[in-house]
């Protein structure tokens, strides 16, 4: 078995009794992107000579017997919309940032290196962290490693992509409504958006300060919770981190949950639901009930109907807020040509963003500006209190929710690009959970006779992320789609 | 289902909206909104951000048809209220450091294009 074949947990066990070195580890992975990013562009810049540097001081330490890490020598990819400072640009895929290098390292990068990952390149992302698809970003779409026609989903594609083709087992990404479950779903990978305040924001770049949570994704369910678990807790440079005790995620992850009451919203099988993506979840439900769950249906009124109009107001009110730094002044790009202060600004701005950008600052702008404020920002803000209600009254009755994470699979390059609501509707089912503060993960639940995978949500109420991932589990023990390799894998250039 | 067909149905919700084909913004509202925003656009992106602007907010509309008296709006899901650190001086970026992505810089200092006319007295 080749070593990208591995997940991170056999990976770092593997490491452990130096089967191989990290150094072999970062080479192998190093030479999986190699062969094939230039047919998925998962990555925006891989740092080849840093990672090989790192996973050498790895080997040190590990044949010095020395603690090492929880990831100790494991390769592993970060969106770039986290701060770097080993001299990799951080872009959040706009032209606005340029080549900008961070000055500091997120939060979570400091974890990476505290546990002795090797962090061997930055994702690619819808610019911003604002799209579903990855295709608005200004250094070029992501593709979908299971069919390079279609997209990963987004915003997290690069990462979502770079761990499903197997370039690294573990790779973090961003979840403002769906950024890292929808494109985890896409591309047939586990990926959990924890609860807000899990992990910390320092160091990502702003979207939605209310609604962005960093999460891990990995080929498994142990794999995520092994990430997640070298990530999570508190930091005081967040002021919205949560100083709550991390859990041993991986301790108990092999016990089952029971009794398990599963809650159906009958809003997340409506009208939309791609009858492929509905059957392939209702089998990963009945799985559920041979393993003794209880099916509970549920009403969440709120969470689908109006969930999306009130995430595209809350997020593009926030954003358009966040995004007031990029002035030309500080950092990133200025335009050459100006004639005053004011002038600067709307063309640094306008030659800077992308459209999509340019569409949600204004849309932000709008909600929040004089006389619209009441009847957008402040409507939204009482439909996210109705929104989060609902699951606490769900979950006074279920342990869980499960629907599908997307209401279809990928789909093709170009297909949503002209019609932003369209591309909005993709996150349906995802963004009530970033709304109402609560964890959701999406796991791999088999595939559409076109060969595309398909994802089973999870979603549980605010720090219960060791219960998630053990139902998550209970459903991948009795299943081996993680053992599929995408087509991309096999073919020759 | 195709996809299209399935994301048709799912915007099926705001068909009465949207057979009533009614524009909620004008050129000039956008033209308004990118001062605000400082976004300078141009002619042929103020007419395409028109129509997508209005069709989004078109289908944000739909809120309105909630009843939502009496709930109080919620801008933060989780109980975190003032969180404070004690004032105590720490160590922050170097001048060279917080300067070295500027795009222009002189000294210590960012340097911006002149933001007073001439011959407008300080």
């Amino acid at each position: 078995m080749a070593i990208t074949d591995l997940t991170a947990c056999r990976m770092r066990e593997a490491l452990r009794r130096r089967e191989f070195s990290a150094l072999e580890a970062a080479d192998a992975s190093l030479a999986a992107i190699a062969r094939l990013d230039g047919r998925v562009r998962a990555f925006l810049s891989v740092d080849a000579d840093g990672a090989r540097r790192r996973a050498a001081g790895i080997d040190k330490r590990l044949a010095a017997g020395e603690p090492a890490g929880l990831l100790a020598g494991v390769p592993v990819a970060v969106k770039d919309n986290m701060c770097t400072a080993d001299g990799q640009a951080t872009t959040c895929a706009s032209r606005i940032l340029g080549g900008w290098r961070a000055p500091y390292d997120a939060h979570v990068v400091e974890r990476l290196a505290a546990e002795g990952a090797v962090v061997v390149g930055k994702t690619n992302l819808d610019e911003f962290a604002m799209g579903s698809s990855t295709e608005n970003s200004a250094f070029g779409a992501t593709r979908n490693p299971w069919d390079l026609e279609r997209v990963p989903g987004g915003s997290s594609g690069g990462s979502a992509a770079a761990v499903a083709a197997r370039m690294v087992p573990l790779a973090l990404g961003s979840d403002t409504g769906g950024s890292i479950r929808q494109p985890a779903a896409l591309c047939g990978v586990v990926g959990l958006k924890p609860t807000y305040g899990r992990v910390s924001r320092y160091g990502l770049v702003a979207f939605a300060s209310s609604l962005d949570q960093i999460g891990p994704f990995g080929r498994t369910v142990a794999d995520a919770a092994l990430l997640l678990q070298a990530t999570a807790g508190h930091d005081p440079r967040d002021s919205t981190s949560v100083p709550e005790a991390v859990p041993d995620y991986l301790a108990a992850l092999e016990e089952p949950v029971r009794p398990l009451r599963i809650g159906l919203p009958k809003e997340f099988f409506g009208a939309g639901l791609d009858p492929e993506v509905r059957r392939v979840v209702r089998d990963a439900l009945a799985a559920y009930e041979r393993l003794g769950a209880q099916m509970v249906e549920v009403s969440l009124p709120h969470s689908a109907e109006y969930a999306i109009a009130a995430y595209y107001i809350v997020a593009t009110s926030e954003a358009s807020s966040n995004l007031a730094r990029y002035d030309g002044v500080h950092y990133g790009r200025r335009s050459s040509d100006h004639a005053d202060m004011i002038d600067m600004y709307m063309r640094s701005r306008v030659q800077g963003f992308g459209d999509e950008v340019k569409r949600r600052v204004m849309l932000g702008a709008y909600a929040l500006s004089a006389g619209y404020y009441e009847a957008y920002y402040k409507k939204a803000l009482r439909v996210r209190r109705l929104i989060r209600r609902d699951f606490q009254d769900a979950f006074k009755t279920v342990d869980c929710i499960m629907g599908p994470t997307s209401p279809t699979a990928a789909f093709r390059q170009g297909e949503r690009t002209a019609d932003p609501l369209a591309m909005y509707l993709s996150d349906v089912y995802t963004v009530s959970c970033n709304l109402a503060a609560i964890a959701g993960v999406s796991v791999p639940c088999g595939f559409t006779r076109a060969g595309l995978p398909v994802g089973l949500q999870i979603i549980t109420d605010v720090f219960t992320e060791d219960r998630l991932l053990r139902i998550a589990r209970m459903y991948e023990r009795e299943t081996a789609w993680a053992d599929r390799s995408p087509p991309v894998c096999e073919a020759r250039p | 289902m195709r996809v299209d067909v399935a994301i048709r149905s799912a915007r099926d919700l705001t068909a009465a909206a949207r057979k009533a084909r009614i524009l909620p913004l004008s050129r000039e509202e956008v033209l308004k909104v990118g001062t605000l925003s400082r976004i300078g656009l141009s002619d042929a992106e103020v007419g395409r951000f028109t129509t997508q602007l209005s069709s989004i907010l078109d289908y944000v509309g739909k809120l309105r048809e909630l009843d939502t008296s009496g709930v109080e709006p919620l801008a933060h899901a989780l109980p975190l209220h003032n969180v404070l650190r004690p004032d105590e001086p720490r160590t922050g970026l170097a001048p060279e450091q917080a300067l070295a992505g500027a795009p222009e810089a002189s000294g210590d200092f960012f340097r911006v294009p002149r933001v007073l006319d001439e011959g407008v007295s300080a």
